[in-house]
């Protein structure tokens, strides 16, 4: 089958494996150093790196200039680009530009408000002017329009088609839960290739989301990858069930991790088995992995799901016509 | 209406400090109806702000008139008498008002007394909150008749983002109704929620501010 960027991520789901994306946070300074070091600590444990851009709000090296420290580092990046800060002008030329660099897979995200930036800590900006030119969702259909119709959007031609695997971001508990199978299909429709979810702990409840959107045909035409983040104590997932939305934490989750000696190995053991139960959910071809400024416990975590050592596609090019859609 | 909320009493004062004559000009529309720039508010102003110059030793005669429009030239022309017997005036209006002042007397200064903040319908006693934005590419019966350009802190065409709190909430405040949730009710109540599955494509801004500020002729009207 014809390849739409001949990414890596795209070759890993092609062929009907399993995929792994991480999280790297850029840092909040011109150090590229940071990335570096992600870079080796997590080279060869995840098909793709996503690179945040300017997350909650708060200023950090741009996703751009991030993904290509991955790419000089040999590690695939998913280049998040949100439509917070750039108009319709900015972001094109932004694609374009990443595209020249090598950059081909890129998540396209609204963006967290840069009112509810930063959660305490830092300042951020809530005093900064927000663009929203178009949503995230005409951002996939820009994407779409660049790679298949070498057009922008004005139906301006480009020189050349910009090769691009398209995801989008799905936060299916989230209110209103009726209309989110909705919204998902709407980001295929637009243009997503992948899907990479909000983090998943009630298991039951996001397989029941899944099953409804697999009723619909939708996990036919798009790659779900299960959102996992690594929990390090009882009270990081009091906070994420109570204020971030589309979160929802069982409660006796919680009560594990408030119960364990040792909360971070703990957390450690949830996240293993949270892989391992969407794993088996059918319509999951994947999961993305955050483990917030703590990446240094994803090898083990990845390891010991029984998810190493990542495919290595060039020595089974046979198994990518007969992997697709399992 | 078009909503204004007051400035704080300290920016006025420093806004005003070693004028001598001021006339307070106050708006009997929008700005009365939210209780920022009406005659009431121009009355409960004006000793306020005399008493807290007089303590920062600036002592300061003030004059009062609220007309019925600062946004009408035949109403801002009631101002040309009290005018010319002030250093300054400052207007309590939204800042379309403010502006009219300042253009029908260039002679004096003008200064804002509030903040013009949106264009809102009160929803209940004391509560106003955005309805329009005026984008000038109205789609509302796309939407039943809910607005996201101006409801949703993202102004999202196709539906809420992740940030929707369990309560139905805006991430953004805790306090303001995520209006994409609003759209979906009142979709289902219709029995049309798979309407909102069309893909709907990016807006046309060139009708507001962002081709240019508006100008709107009409030929049909001219003298």
């Amino acid at each position: 089958m014809k390849l739409r960027s001949g990414s890596r991520l795209e070759r890993v789901l092609t062929a009907g494996h399993f995929a792994v994306t991480v999280e790297v946070g850029p840092p909040q300074g011109p150090n590229p150093e940071p990335i570096r070091r992600k870079a080796e600590l997590l080279r060869g444990v995840a098909d793709a790196y996503n690179v945040t851009d300017n997350q909650t709000a708060v200023v950090r090296l741009s996703s751009i200039a991030g993904a290509k420290l991955l790419l000089e580092a040999g590690l695939e990046p998913v280049m998040q680009m949100t439509v917070r800060d750039r108009n319709r002008i900015a972001l094109q030329s932004d694609l374009l530009g990443a595209s020249a660099l090598g950059i081909k897979n890129c998540l396209c995200l609204s963006g967290d408000h840069q009112k509810a930036s930063a959660a305490g800590k830092l300042k951020g900006h809530p005093g900064a002017k927000n663009v929203y030119d178009v949503d995230s969702i005409q951002l996939l259909a820009i994407l779409k329009g660049l790679r298949d119709q070498a057009v922008q959007l004005s139906g301006d031609p480009i020189e050349q088609p910009s090769p691009f695997f398209i995801g989008a971001a799905w936060t299916p508990l989230a209110t209103p839960e009726s209309f989110r199978t909705l919204r998902l299909a709407k980001k295929i429709e637009a243009g997503a290739d992948f899907i990479q979810t909000q983090a998943v702990f009630d298991v039951a409840r996001f397989a029941a989301a899944v099953a409804k959107a697999r009723e619909r045909g939708l996990c036919e035409r798009v790659a779900i990858l299960a959102g996992i983040i690594v929990p390090r104590s009882a009270r990081m997932l009091r906070y994420l069930n109570e204020h971030v939305p589309g979160v929802e934490v069982p409660e006796e989750m919680i009560r594990r991790l408030e119960a364990a000696p040792q909360p971070a190995a703990e957390g450690k053991k949830i996240a293993q088995e949270l892989i391992a139960a969407v794993r088996v959910i059918p319509g999951v071809r994947g999961v993305h992995l955050q483990a917030i400024e703590n990446e240094a416990v994803l090898p083990e975590i990845i390891a010991s799901a029984d998810l190493l050592p990542r495919p290595d596609l060039d020595a089974e090019p046979a198994r990518a016509a007969a992997g697709r859609n399992r | 209406m078009i909503i204004a909320e007051a400035k704080p009493i300290l920016e006025l004062v420093q806004q005003l400090a070693g004028l001598r004559r001021v006339l307070i000009a106050g708006c009997g529309c929008c700005v009365a109806e939210c209780a920022a720039g009406g005659e009431r508010e121009v009355e409960t102003l004006a000793p306020l702000l005399r008493m807290a110059l007089q303590v920062e030793g600036h002592p300061l005669e003030i004059l009062t008139k609220t007309v019925e429009r600062q946004c009408e030239w035949e109403f801002v022309e009631e101002l040309a008498e009290l005018v010319p017997k002030v250093d300054a005036v400052l207007s309590l209006a939204c800042g379309i008002g403010v502006q009219a002042v300042a253009e029908r007397f260039p002679d004096v200064l003008v200064y804002p007394g509030v903040n013009t903040t949106s264009l809102a319908l009160r929803e209940e006693a004391g509560l106003w909150v955005a309805r329009c934005q005026a984008c000038g590419d109205c789609r509302l019966g796309e939407t039943f008749g809910l607005c996201p350009v101006a409801r949703c802190a993202k102004s999202l065409q196709n539906g809420p983002c992740g940030g929707t709190r369990k309560n139905g909430k805006c991430e953004v405040d805790e306090n303001l109704d995520c209006v994409w949730n609003l759209i979906v009710e009142r979709a289902i109540a219709r029995g049309q929620l798979e309407t909102l599955l069309r893909v709907r494509p990016p807006k046309d801004w060139s009708n507001s501010h962002h081709g240019g500020p508006k100008q709107m002729l009409r030929e049909d009207l001219r003298p």
